[in-house]
C-alpha cells in the first residue's frame, strides 16, 4: 500500500532542511567572494578570467549557483503556495519556475566551462 | 518589526529570483567571454543610476541574508521569546542597511 499523506508531520521536512543547508553554502561562498573584492579592489579582465580558469573555483562557483537555484525553487514554490490559490495557475507557474531554474543550471555550466 | 523583516524576506527573495539570478549570469558570461564585454560592464558600473540599482540589490541580498540567519537561530530556539525576537528583528533591519552602506562606500 502506498500511503502518501499530503499533510501532517514530517512531510516537507527535507525541503526545510535543504533550504537551510543551501543557505549556509551560499553564506560561506558570499564571505569568500566579498572578502576577495574588499581586499583586491578593482580586478582586471585578465585576473578575472584567470580566477575562473582554476578548476576548484569553477566547481565551488557551480556549487554556489546550484545551491542558489534549489534555494530559490523552494522559496518561490512556498510563496506561490501561499498566494496563488487556483490549482492550475499555481501548477503552471511552478512548472515555469522549475524550467527556468533548470535552464539557469545548464547555462551556468556552459558559462563556467565553455570559455 | 518581525512582520516587516518577514515580508521583506519574501519580497527580496522573489525579486532576487526574478532579476538578480539572470543578471548575475549575464554579467558573469559577458565579463568572462571577452575583454570588450568586461569593459562594457565596467562602463555600466560607473553609471550612477546603475550603481543605485545595484545598491538596491545589495540591500535585498544583505537583508535576505541577515533575516535568514535570524530564522536559523530561531530554528535552534534561540531568541524565540517576544522581547529578544523583536530586538533581533531590529538588528536585522539595521544590519542590512549598514552592510549596504559599507559596500556602497567601497564601490564609490
Amino acid at each position: 500500500m502506498i500511503n502518501k499523506q499530503p499533510v501532517g508531520a514530517h512531510y516537507g521536512w527535507k525541503d526545510w532542511m535543504l533550504q537551510r543547508v543551501t543557505a549556509v553554502v551560499m553564506v560561506a561562498f558570499t564571505i569568500v567572494i566579498l572578502g576577495f573584492f574588499m581586499l583586491h579592489g578593482s580586478v582586471s579582465h585578465a585576473e578575472w578570467q584567470q580566477l575562473f580558469q582554476n578548476q576548484l573555483v569553477r566547481i565551488l562557483a557551480l556549487l554556489f549557483f546550484l545551491a542558489t537555484f534549489y534555494h530559490a525553487w523552494i522559496g518561490v514554490r512556498d510563496v506561490l503556495m501561499d498566494y496563488i490559490k487556483p490549482l492550475w495557475v499555481r501548477l503552471s507557474l511552478q512548472v515555469l519556475v522549475c524550467l527556468f531554474l533548470i535552464v539557469c543550471s545548464i547555462w551556468t555550466v556552459s558559462i563556467l566551462w565553455g570559455n | 518589526m518581525p512582520g516587516l523583516v518577514s515580508i521583506f524576506h519574501r519580497i527580496t527573495g522573489v525579486a532576487m529570483f526574478l532579476f538578480l539570478i539572470p543578471l548575475t549570469l549575464i554579467i558573469l558570461q559577458t565579463t568572462l567571454q571577452s575583454e570588450a564585454g568586461f569593459a562594457v560592464w565596467q562602463g555600466y558600473f560607473n553609471n550612477l543610476l546603475v550603481k543605485l540599482i545595484l545598491m538596491g540589490f545589495v540591500w535585498a541580498f544583505m537583508h535576505h541574508l541577515f533575516a535568514g540567519i535570524r530564522y536559523l537561530l530561531l530554528d535552534l530556539h534561540i531568541g524565540v521569546n517576544k522581547e529578544p525576537a523583536q530586538a533581533s528583528a531590529k538588528v536585522v533591519l539595521i544590519a542590512g542597511l549598514v552592510a549596504t552602506v559599507i559596500v556602497a562606500v567601497r564601490v564609490w
